[in-house]
């Protein structure tokens, strides 16, 4: 499809202002104009939509297909939460009105949505508070790893290192070197658990923190999680928990009763919010009880007169992690979510979560290798192993699964699995949907002992055909010219 | 109520399958002793209860205040084709596009948008967004410290504090010197620049228009700054790059924004979107998503997320950050915003802005008591110097249906008597006018 710059046509409009009402005023002095103007491209409004429009076609999305992709949590998105969020009462507030005298009143109904929406957080994940700034998963765990540093420095505690398992999402170790720590890395024993033993002779004075997702990335729940973290207890480090599995336990474990200190949520994970394809998300920040007093600034707080306002008094708080509240408007979605399915709808989402991911597992047990043979969380993880001896890989069968209308399981993760294919249902599809997808996971086991080509040619459906991802990454081509 | 599908026949259905009796036996492995000490949620409610529960909080707002608070997040027109496009499930369901062939609408749309990015910046590539504004320049300051191996960091106090104090705590943990250029008559004193400058600096850090509204020239600091060897960042306003020079023709080697100007509602502060865009050189050590072109098996062009070795799930501790999603629909917002307006259409908007801003300027300096700022251009935002405190003259503009602006004593010391006052191509010149007879009848 030609590109918007390459439908532009001069002196085309797509939209205009009204004419200025007021006088005109003396022009800006020629230093500080530009030279070069911006090339934007000139179309008429219908140019514009239907270009959009016809882009948007060319993507799965989780309306139109299913998107069993592991650790993503794909589910469906409620529609009325699109509508409530668009509500102009939401969307024209500016960020600094509560913030001016006399403001705070005028933005009762935000206060109240992010009080309410943390209040309902600290429940589900047994924190004692919330922080709902972090913009994204992994900036939450950046404003974890932040809080853990701060608790420490407190203490008068240097710490230097973060222990993460090398079945972790990357982010982790990403984010705790970009906090300043060191990263030390744990293997995954023969039964998908941390190792143990290695675990106990990392663990030293010097460890500020454990890193763990629980259920982890091979959708195991590790049944010693307390014993891990009484260890770390031990050794004065913190325990955290990225939450983007917290799907799978809602009503069955909380983190802070695991004994956790520290929580990420994705809300666009757990809660449903639309992830847009990349974004926005939302990273809220639980904390227990000795680390409140670092949370970022400001707090909202609800008054004795049952008022709401924003607390900027906290003379340890690490500092302002986004410019505002967070990204109010998934929150505002989480919200709607979370009180529309209240605590037996939270509780049943887990449940038929992980009854879809078990679902999955035992039918395609005997076509795939299982990672870990045991039964597994909201998501399975196979290996394409037995696949890959007759040339089909994990990547292969993620092409062909695009050709038959799927979005693929995750392949690329975790990285400790080879020819990774982790599955995550989610609870929001039918036992005839995944019936249908599984039928589809058997064709193409048979296939790859049959007929390999069939699948190494895929796809064959879509708008383009595999991609010179070599190509794109030694000549980069990042705009157009 | 949830959103699952399943009948009580298709559970038994499937756990005779797995082979369990119950769906608790599934949940085995956790201990009894680990299980939720409590969970105390209320029930659920019915779609229409929580549509009406939401729409009473949102007249709890109030939506009919005269705006003219800026202070880096501006209150323009959104055209309606914005909403349409991005509301189209396609895109907002759709997850990061992994999966080149069945996600080529999204990673066209972005690519797209990196272009406008870097027309309207004036540099060479972009990344296809980040969170917001305030995190941006963080990356672009991480950035220009791993570049150069140094780490001083020289910042203008005309970047909004927002951001600054974003960056500090950011930077808590590492060993980072920071200087502060201080401000006088709304400009950054150029000597201050000179005597800081080393062979230590790794990044000169200056926001244009800066957070008074006053725009300018760089070029000069940009050149001393290479000289040093350091590099140039410049945090910037999107909609006044319709019509000021461009970070890339003042030499700027990184320039980061909050985008939310570009068709991204006010929403109380977010989603927003943070966009950067540098010198070709620098980027591989770019952080976040990044779509380039490439051509399929076939030779047909196609896109694809690129350099993704120097990403968090390749690299893990040793990326260049620890990014792995972005704000693609709130930079579809802006691509489709900018689509919309065309050249022309950006310009045009940049001229209202310019020209309400110097009406309301002109009409606010007829009042005797007030002292408009005029020694230096602004673009849409300037400061004025009020007979009182500004914050106590808000709360009274605030009563009178006015958020007349934003109090600069909250800010910077020694400024409580200063507004800044912030005009976009919304306000009409009987807002304006209005809005200084209030202000007149409060003062």
């Amino acid at each position: 499809m030609k590109l918007i710059f390459e439908k532009h046509k001069s002196a085309r409009r797509g939209f205009s202002y009204a004419s200025s009402d007021v006088p005109e005023a003396k022009s800006l002095p020629d230093k500080y104009c530009r030279k070069q103007e911006a090339k934007l491209p000139s179309l008429s409004e219908l140019d514009v939509v239907r270009h959009y429009t016809n882009l948007s076609q060319m993507n799965f999305s989780v309306d139109g297909n299913f998107y069993p992709l592991g650790s993503c949590t794909m589910k469906y998105n409620p529609k009325f939460t699109e509508r409530v969020a668009s509500l102009e009462g939401f969307t024209h507030v500016h960020p600094l009105l509560p913030q001016l005298a006399g403001g705070g009143m005028l933005t009762q109904g935000s206060l109240e949505v992010l009080f309410e929406t943390k209040k309902l957080l600290c429940e589900i994940t047994g924190m004692h508070g919330f922080t709902l700034q972090p913009l994204a998963g992994a900036h939450g765990e950046l404003t974890g790893v932040m809080l853990i540093a701060a608790y420490h420095k407190d203490k008068g505690d240097r710490r230097k290192y973060i222990i993460v398992p090398d079945s972790s999402h990357g982010t982790n170790p990403a984010s705790a070197a970009i906090a300043g720590y060191k990263v030390i890395v744990i293997p995954t024993g023969p039964d998908g658990y941390m190792d143990l033993a290695e675990y106990k002779k990392q663990l030293n004075k010097e460890v500020a923190a454990v890193m763990l997702t629980c259920p982890d990335t091979l959708g195991i729940f590790n049944p010693r999680i307390k014993e891990i973290s009484d260890m770390a207890h031990e050794a004065g480090a913190l325990m955290y928990y990225d939450g983007a599995n917290l799907n799978a336990v809602l009503g069955k474990a909380r983190p802070g009763d695991l004994g956790f200190d520290v929580v990420h949520i994705n809300l666009h994970k757990t809660f449903g919010t639309p992830h847009g394809g990349g974004g926005p998300g939302a990273g809220p920040v639980g904390v227990g009880e000795k680390l409140v007093e670092f949370l970022p600034n400001p707090r909202v707080i609800k008054r004795s007169d049952a008022t709401y306002a924003l607390d900027y008094h906290r003379h340890k708080s690490i500092g302002y992690i986004a410019p505002f509240y967070g990204n109010f408007g998934v929150i505002l979605k989480a919200y709607a979510y979370m009180l529309r399915l209240g605590k037996e709808g939270l509780i049943r989402a887990s449940e038929m979560a992980v009854l879809n991911a078990n679902y999955c597992r035992v039918k395609l047990k005997d076509y795939y290798q299982s990672a870990f043979d045991k039964p597994c969380m909201h998501e399975c993880v196979f290996s394409a192993s037995r696949q890959a001896q007759t040339g089909v890989h994990a990547l292969d069968i993620a092409k062909y699964l695009i050709d038959k209308g799927y979005h693929p399981p995750t392949i690329y993760f975790p990285l400790i699995v080879k020819e990774s294919l982790m599955i995550e249902p989610t609870e929001t599809e039918s036992k005839e949907t995944l019936d249908e997808f599984i039928d589809v996971m058997i064709e193409i086991a048979k296939l790859a002992q049959d007929n390999p080509t069939a699948i190494t040619q895929a796809p064959v459906n879509t708008p383009v055909r595999r991609l010179d991802e070599t190509k794109a990454a030694r000549e980069p081509n990042l705009r157009f010219v | 109520m949830s959103y699952v599908p399943h009948t009580k026949e298709d559970i038994q259905e499937m756990l005779k399958v797995i082979g369990v009796s119950s769906i608790d036996e599934l949940f085995g492995d956790i201990p009894p002793a680990l299980r939720p000490k409590s969970f105390n949620i209320p029930p659920g409610k019915s779609e229409f209860e929580v549509t009406k529960h939401l729409h009473r909080l949102a007249t709890k707002n109030a939506t009919n205040l005269i705006n003219f608070v800026g202070a880096g997040f501006y209150d323009h027109f959104i055209p309606a084709a914005v909403d349409a496009i991005v509301n189209r499930p396609e895109f907002y369901t759709a997850y990061t596009p992994y999966q080149p062939e069945c996600s080529q609408g999204w990673l066209q749309a972005i690519y797209e948008y990196q272009t406008i990015i870097c027309e309207l910046t004036g540099l060479d590539v972009s990344n296809a967004s980040l969170y917001d504004g305030g995190t941006a320049l963080y990356e672009a300051l991480m950035m220009a410290i791993r570049l150069t191996g140094r780490n001083k960091i020289i910042m203008d106090s005309g970047v909004n504090l927002i951001y600054r104090t974003m960056l500090y705590t950011y930077t808590s943990n590492l060993s980072i010197e920071f200087v502060e250029i201080p401000i006088e008559h709304g400009k950054s004193s150029r000597s201050d620049f000179s005597k800081h400058l080393d062979d230590k600096t790794a990044a000169v850090i200056i926001q244009n228009p800066n957070f008074f509204g006053v725009v300018d020239d760089y070029s000069d600091v940009v050149e001393q700054v290479h000289k040093f060897g350091a590099l140039a960042i410049a945090s910037v306003y999107p909609v006044s790059l319709g019509m000021l020079k461009s970070p890339g023709e003042m030499g700027f080697d990184i320039a980061t924004g909050e985008g939310q100007s570009l068709g991204i509602p006010l929403s109380f502060g977010g989603p927003y979107l943070g966009f950067m865009s540098a010198k070709k050189g620098l980027v591989r050590q770019m952080p976040g998503r990044i779509v380039g072109q490439t051509v399929d098996s076939q030779g047909k062009r196609a896109f694809v997320l690129t350099l993704q070795t120097r990403e968090q799930h390749i690299r893990r501790e040793k990326a260049t950050s620890n990014i792995c999603s972005n704000e693609a629909l709130c930079a579809l917002r802006a691509v489709v915003f900018a689509a919309l307006l065309g050249r022309d259409g950006l310009k045009e908007l940049a001229q209202l802005n310019y020209q309400k801003s110097e009406y309301a300027k002109n009409v606010l300096s007829r009042v005797s008591s007030v002292q408009v700022k005029k020694s230096s251009s602004t673009f849409n935002e300037f400061t004025v110097l009020l007979p009182r405190d500004a914050d106590d003259v808000v709360h009274r503009m605030i009563e009178k249906g006015f958020a007349c602006g934003f109090p600069l004593g909250r800010f910077y010391k020694g400024m409580d008597n200063y507004l800044l006052v912030a005009v976009t191509e919304k306000r009409t010149k009987e807002q304006i006018n209005s809005f200084v007879d209030a202000l007149e009848a409060v003062l």
